[in-house]
């Protein structure tokens, strides 16, 4: 308890970075995941092609190796600190997986809602964004929850790149203090605070889904 | 600078090394989704079996595992458990620590592929004589093992990227050995980096070819 005390603030820090690299990485990923997903239906079969070979380079190589690419290589060219190469890694890697997730949702989705918002004058567009869309999100959801608790505890990885998060603060507590045990227990704990509750809802979610 | 770092990084003795540290990226995978194959399908079990008490608790050990970093874990494995004596060598620790994470993983992978078994399965098993433990080995494990390889494939893919974590506690597998190639130089940062995920996305997408023709094959 001692320890917790006396590192509360450096604690607190941790868990600030980790939650707010999080937080970016999940606006970003949502964003470009949805994009992908939607350029591997497109009509055009090159756009297609295209959105697969991002998800498939991005689903298939370690999130450790796009960190030191971005952290040692674009950083060469751009000013970027560690925290900021950590989390566009984590925001393209998370992509990948969100347009996967996203891409089922709308596959989901019968056919006939597309035919059935075409034949009523809607664009591609205005379908996808109108009819499409808020459906296969729903189907969506539990996944795309359990992918945010994916992307939280990848956030660890910015431990590797000096990102100032709750992994890399518990290894200089842990460092410092030589209270391994405790240390990393508290980390833990921390950890779950953000993605236990997660967890259980993404439970109830699918389970009420099941029911409808 | 690039163009002179890609025809000197790659000697030799370099590409031996980093090929090691492949075989030690291979290894620590295959030997950790077996452990977990084995610890993930006895939890699945006890979950999909809803003994009193004992599954809850088992449950609630595998959502906090499932739920944290595996790089936590890592390091709690191989900086925390000296503390109360547990003394493991890197390899190992890695391996204790990633099957543990998998075991959870595949855990609710094993659960979810036993509830979609039909109770019919079940009763019919019974009705002709089969013990309870009969029928899991028999009747219900074989048919929800069919339906679980693509999930166990890409899980293994998981695997494989994840080991790259252990170079946190330095074990030497590819991502490791990778960075000791490029600090000798700054040049060879790109062509080894390149190289590195090459490697991995041959060795991935191999896998998820796999499991693509193992879904198609099964349904």
């Amino acid at each position: 308890m001692a320890l917790l005390q006396d590192n509360f603030p450096t604690f607190l820090q941790g868990f600030g970075y980790t939650l707010l690299s999080s937080l970016i990485a999940l606006v970003g990923s949502m964003i470009l995941g949805t994009g992908f997903a939607i350029m591997q239906i497109m009509p055009q079969k090159w756009v297609r092609k295209l959105g697969n070979i991002y998800v498939q380079i991005f689903r298939n190589i370690p999130l450790l190796v796009i960190t030191f690419f971005f952290f040692l290589v674009v950083s060469k060219y751009v000013k970027m600190s560690g925290f900021t190469s950590g989390t566009i890694a984590l925001m393209l890697y998370t992509s990948a997986f969100i347009a996967e997730t996203v891409r089922a949702g709308i596959l989901s989705i019968e056919g006939g809602q597309m035919e059935g918002a075409r034949a009523n004058g809607l664009t591609f567009g205005q379908a996808m964004q109108h009819i499409i869309l808020p459906q296969a999100f729903r189907v969506a959801l539990p996944s795309l929850g359990n992918q945010f608790i994916n992307l939280v505890k990848n956030s660890s990885i910015l431990a590797f790149v000096g990102g100032l998060d709750l992994m890399y603060q518990g290894n200089m507590i842990a460092a410092n203090t030589f209270e391994t045990f405790g240390t990393y227990m508290i980390v833990g704990v921390m950890y779950l605070i953000i993605t236990l509750p997660l967890s259980y809802y993404i439970q109830h979610l699918e389970r009420k889904l099941k029911q409808a | 600078m690039v163009t002179i770092g890609i025809f000197s990084a790659f000697t030799p003795q370099n590409v031996m090394y980093l090929l090691g540290g492949l075989g030690v990226t291979v290894g620590v995978s295959l030997i950790s989704v077996v452990l977990s194959l084995i610890f993930g399908s006895v939890v699945g079990i006890i979950q999909f079996e809803r003994l009193p008490y004992f599954s809850k608790f088992v449950g609630t050990i595998n959502n906090v595992i499932r739920n944290l970093p595996l790089l936590l874990i890592i390091f709690f494995v191989y900086f925390a458990l000296p503390k109360i004596g547990i003394h493991l060598p890197i390899f190992w620790a890695t391996v204790v620590a990633m099957s543990t994470f998998e075991s959870a993983m595949l855990a609710e992978i094993v659960r979810g592929g036993l509830e979609s078994i039909d109770i019919g399965q079940f009763e019919g098993a019974r009705a002709n004589g089969l013990s309870n433990v009969q029928t899991m080995i028999y009747i219900v494990l074989p048919q929800a093992y069919k339906k679980m390889i693509p999930p166990i494939i890409s899980q293994l893919i998981s695997l494989v990227k994840d080991t790259s974590l252990a170079m946190g506690i330095v074990l030497s597998e590819m991502t490791y050995r990778g960075q000791i190639v490029y600090a000798q130089n700054s040049t060879y940062i790109i062509p080894v980096l390149a190289v590195i995920t090459l490697v991995y996305f041959i060795l991935n997408y191999g896998l998820s070819l796999v499991a693509r023709w193992a879904d198609r094959k099964l349904a």
